[in-house]
């Protein structure tokens, strides 16, 4: 344990400058190029820069290849090869529109370097009532978890830092759990994760000045969702992904099919206040936000934070989880 | 409805701990023979038909939950 504090905090302290000395160089690189988009939930018209994956990636890499150098295990292979190649896939859907099937296809072919490199554990663990083998099943699982983790980390990002906030509160309540469970070493090749977000979060913050796109979207839940099965936490990490669940759950019973969100009509509206508030129109979809706006109008910031809220409650429900873990009944 | 959101969390946290019980209690100690060297085969596919039954079964507690609790909004 002690002798891993070391590659710890250099791996962090990567992770951390590495986006927050990136970005903003990025950002002029982008307004530059006219690779802006449009902030829907201003009433100006307020172009923000986009994608901020490339900076969310290099500080991915750039740490956990740190912490490669010190540990050589073939679970952080596989957490940068998954992780760069989710990165690529975002970067292709960021310049060109893709169809809906497109991301989660290609993501499940990105979870494929976990199975070659054996970076899993097939037993599958419970709280309180122990592991389960599923040799078979569990492969399937792995081809699942990416673009379900990808896709549900991109849906959500529909706010001024709300994708990257959300990020720092579930990747680090993870890491958590993984210490709690004395899986040591993944906890730390998950640190990175929390502190790319954070550095991120100071510049995808409302106001935005750049927004990760479905890169760095997709970077971020692919490494969530491979630290998830090579720490062998996969029930964790779902409680802790929670309110991003609930917000892809909520969306895909109600349009009932694998769509991209902007095909979708807007579930919510604008004030002349400038506060969010749920569509009358019925047929457009339910998603957390609107469900969060139906009896209320807020303010962007205000959904922002009860999301916030939302993940904090799950992470404490995952951490009470971890703890579970060594209770059997 | 900030209320609702945590309780629908919370009763998604506790299907998740109820099944993750009745997996490990049938699927756990499941097991096929009769079969040669398919035995582990078959009753891994087995295994796999009944974790994506109980998968259907939660998603369908859960779509009548959201209604439940989200009635008035989802209307609206």
């Amino acid at each position: 344990m002690i002798e891993l504090i070391l590659p710890a905090v250099a791996s962090c302290i990567v992770a951390f400058f590495v986006v927050f000395l990136m970005t903003p160089p990025l950002i002029k690189f982008l307004e530059k190029r006219n690779l802006t988009v449009k902030d829907v939930n201003k009433k100006e018209d307020v172009m923000v820069a986009r994608p901020g994956g490339l900076s969310i990636i290099t500080g991915i890499i750039a740490s956990e290849i740190v912490l490669y150098a010190f540990l050589q295990s073939n679970e952080i292979l596989a957490i940068i090869i998954t992780t760069s190649a989710a990165f690529v896939i975002g970067y292709v859907d960021d310049r060109k529109v893709m169809g809906g099937w497109f991301k989660p296809v290609a993501l499940a072919i990105a979870a494929t370097p976990i199975i070659a490199l054996g970076a899993y554990n097939s037993d599958l663990a419970f709280p309180l009532f122990g592991t389960v083998q599923i040799p078979v099943l569990y492969i399937a699982l792995i081809v699942f978890m990416i673009p379900i983790t990808g896709n549900t980390i991109n849906s959500i990002d529909v706010l001024n830092g709300v994708a990257s906030g959300f990020m720092v509160i579930a990747s680090f309540s993870l890491s958590i759990c993984l210490f709690i469970v004395q899986n040591y070493e993944i906890a730390i090749a998950s640190l990175p994760l929390g502190f790319v977000s954070l550095a991120f979060y100071k510049y995808h913050k409302i106001p935005s000045k750049i927004f990760p796109g479905d890169s760095g979207a997709l970077t971020f839940g692919a490494m969530y969702g491979t630290i998830a099965i090579v720490g062998g936490v996969e029930i964790l990490a779902a409680i802790a992904l929670l309110p991003a669940v609930i917000n892809s759950f909520l969306f895909l019973s109600s349009v009932k099919k694998i769509t991209e969100h902007r095909q979708i009509k807007n579930p919510t509206l604008m004030t002349p206040e400038l506060k969010l508030k749920s569509t009358d129109d019925v047929s457009a979809p339910i998603t957390l936000v609107r469900l969060i706006v139906a009896s209320k109008a807020l303010s962007e910031k205000q959904v922002g934070f009860v999301i916030f809220k939302l993940a904090i409650f799950s992470g404490i429900l995952a951490i009470i989880t971890a703890f579970m873990m060594g209770v059997s009944l | 409805m900030k209320f609702g959101l945590f309780g629908f969390l919370f009763v998604m946290w506790i299907l998740i701990l109820v099944g993750g019980g009745i997996t490990v209690m049938i699927l756990g100690p499941f097991s096929i023979s009769g079969f040669g060297e398919l035995d582990w085969f078959i009753g891994s596919v087995i295994k796999a038909i009944v974790a994506i039954i109980l998968v259907v079964i939660w998603i369908l507690i859960l779509s009548k939950l959201k209604n439940l609790i989200f009635r008035k909004e989802i209307k609206s």
